[in-house]
């Protein structure tokens, strides 16, 4: 790792004996956050934060205020700190480097003691790590990038109801990515309208079809009369095909109470799966995933509202984060990225949360943004789904970026086929088997993609027009949130 | 109506060429190939009926074929799939199913619905009895 900002001064010492309880004011790197020498131990939680210090302020000792903050400290020595075990329940700061190319800031590695988290609780987790610290004054910004959860603490989560493997037993589909659209438009439609697009959209060949984050219960629709159109659809769809189909309602609501209702009655209509929303909260998604291990339901979460805090490089908490506490929270899919479609997503960065969702042992990748060794010990994996602005003429892209266990949601990419939702559904049904046919068959189809997607809409005439449609539709911005360390390039030869 | 179970049933039905390469995959990744069929193509009926045991420690995907040709000439006139099977740890399931025979007409599905109490139906997916004799 480069250093070439400043020279760090790590050598300031804890204060020991008496003079450590003198009532008064003590810098944190002197009151014990701040250890240099500390070995982490295998059940620590460890986390690192980017720092970026106050003009002026030292980022050793800045990053021993976030262990401090994050763990026992408050702005004052306490005498009764001496009635506990106060050393064990320090945080540690133990490890601060520059980061790369970016002047000013700084990565803090910091130990927790296992003990000082409640066995299976996102909040209390959260708490302590994102609770306090994110306001302190003495930082400019604060940038939680990665954790490492040691087994024992994730063995005290039941993690994902359903995981991978059992959902595609249960669904009956393996071997090539799911293929789902969200219904279009978001707002407005009617139950039986909003009904008729998902039954064009399953009977064309999708396997799924998605509420969208924001539909509950508006005036144009009650969530009931959803629901009964949505399985009169699925149910239609499965006659006409032969094959399980599934919709994913959304259950999320104002109080659990609702959610709990809305569930209970989507599960009554046969439904394989329900959906919520990340903004009701990790306790309310907790509940949610005990609620799907009860009753055999797949758990869909729309990562809605993650980008204000996700986002920014300075400041926040880093999607691979929240992907690590949902897989402990138990959710089955989880929204994660599409690299080639309309919302961020730099293609390395995307590769690590993919990693942390379908792994059981995630190694340390600095190029993709994974700083830690992070072992889930069999818990089950959560499908990652890519949804928003991609479209059939890129299925060789997402398959390569993607791989096969993901959701592939085309909404528009559906929905806006000129020939109508059945024929864009199949549009994308069959781009998908072509390219994993050609792909088993050994063909590289990276580089052959196109041709292969021609060759298939020889036979197929809705795949034909939606390649003519959106052939020269990409997404080319720059990312914002992109790995620090980039991959050693050796010279071509 | 064409049932569209499995990975390739919106292609056109694959030859035997084409099923001989995709065996191939599964076999160069050590997954054991099984033969299945049935007359009931209903999607909740898990259990085909196995066209012997799944083969474990084949190297050629030319054995299968030769499986898959005696399994069309006993039950040409049902569904046959061959699937891929991964016993490696975390997956320990089918990785790759896909059908590789069809009936030569194909009935399809009845949607019968009960309707039940606050406008909730009952659906039951029944298969329809087939034209053949």
């Amino acid at each position: 790792m480069s250093s070439n900002v400043t020279t760090l001064d790590t050598k300031a010492a804890t204060v020991t004996g008496k003079d450590r309880y003198k009532a008064g004011v003590l810098e944190y790197r002197r009151m014990g956050y701040w250890e240099p020498d500390y070995q982490p131990k295998d059940t620590d939680v460890i986390a690192l934060f980017r720092v970026t210090p106050q003009d002026g302020v030292d980022p050793v000792e800045a990053a021993a205020a976030v262990a401090g903050e994050s763990s026992t400290a408050t702005w004052t020595v306490v005498w009764t700190d001496r009635l506990t075990a106060c050393e064990k329940y320090r945080a540690k700061c133990f490890r601060v480097d520059p980061v790369p190319n970016s002047p000013g800031q700084y990565f803090a590695h910091i130990a927790y003691d296992l003990d000082l988290f409640e066995p299976g609780s996102i909040a209390n987790l959260t708490a302590s790590i994102i609770g306090n610290v994110f306001g302190f004054k003495p930082l400019k910004a604060l940038r939680l990038e990665d954790m490492r959860l040691p087994v024992a603490y994730v063995k005290t989560f039941d993690g994902p109801p359903t995981g991978i493997v059992v959902e595609r037993e249960r669904l009956d589909k393996f071997g090539r990515p799911l293929l789902g659209a969200t219904v279009k438009p978001k707002l407005g439609l009617s139950g039986r309208n909003y009904g008729r697009v998902v039954y064009e959209a399953l009977k064309g060949g999708l396997d799924f079809t998605k509420d969208d984050e924001n539909i509950n219960s508006q005036p144009f629709m009650h969530w009931r009369d959803r629901y009964l159109y949505c399985m009169e659809a699925v149910n239609r769809a499965q006659a006409v095909t032969g094959e399980v189909k599934g919709t994913y309602l959304n259950v999320t609501a104002a109080t659990m109470e609702d959610m709990y209702e809305r569930a209970e009655f989507a599960r009554s209509l046969g439904s394989v799966i329900v959906m919520i929303d990340l903004v009701i909260g990790y306790t309310a998604i907790q509940s949610m995933s005990k609620w799907a291990r009860r009753n055999d339901m797949i758990l869909h979460l729309h990562r809605a509202g993650h980008g204000t805090y996700t986002r920014q490089k300075t400041h926040g908490v880093s999607f691979r984060v929240i992907a690590k506490w949902m897989r402990l929270a138990g959710v089955d899919h989880i929204h994660a990225g599409t690299v080639v479609g309309k919302l961020e997503g730099d293609p390395r960065t995307t590769r690590g949360y993919y990693d942390i969702c379908r792994e059981d042992t995630v190694p340390q990748n600095l190029a993709n943004g994974v700083f830690f060794d992070q072992h889930w010990a069999s818990l089950r994996k959560v499908m990652p789904v890519a949804s928003g602005g991609i479209h059939a003429g890129q299925m060789h892209q997402l398959l390569d970026h993607l791989g096969e266990d993901v959701v592939l949601q085309f909404g528009g990419g559906t929905i806006g086929h000129p020939m109508g939702i059945q024929a864009g559904a199949t549009a994308n049904r069959v781009a998908l088997e072509a390219m994993i046919l050609a792909r088993n068959e050994g063909r590289d189809t990276l580089t052959e993609g196109p041709e292969i997607l021609a060759a298939a809409a020889r036979h197929c005439q809705p795949l034909r027009q939606a390649l003519d449609v959106w052939k020269d539709v990409t997404f080319d911005y720059a990312s914002t949130d992109t790995p620090d360390f980039v991959p050693a390039v050796t010279a071509a030869s | 109506m064409r049932i569209t179970q499995g990975c390739f049933s919106f292609l056109p039905d694959l030859t035997d060429r084409q099923i001989a390469a995709q065996v191939q995959y599964c076999i160069d990744r050590g997954w054991a190939v099984n033969i299945e069929f049935t007359d009931d193509p209903h999607p909740r009926n898990t259990y085909w009926e196995m066209w012997d045991l799944p083969m474990f420690d084949i190297r050629d995907a030319a054995a299968v074929m030769t499986e898959l040709a005696s399994c069309r000439k006993v039950h040409g006139d049902r569904y046959i799939r061959i699937s891929g099977f991964d016993a490696s740890h975390g997956w320990e399931s089918v990785r790759i199913s896909f059908l590789v025979n069809r009936p030569p007409e194909e009935p399809g599905f009845h949607l019968e619905r009960q309707e039940a109490e606050g406008r909730s139906i009952r659906y039951t997916t029944r298969l329809l009895p087939s034209a053949a004799p």
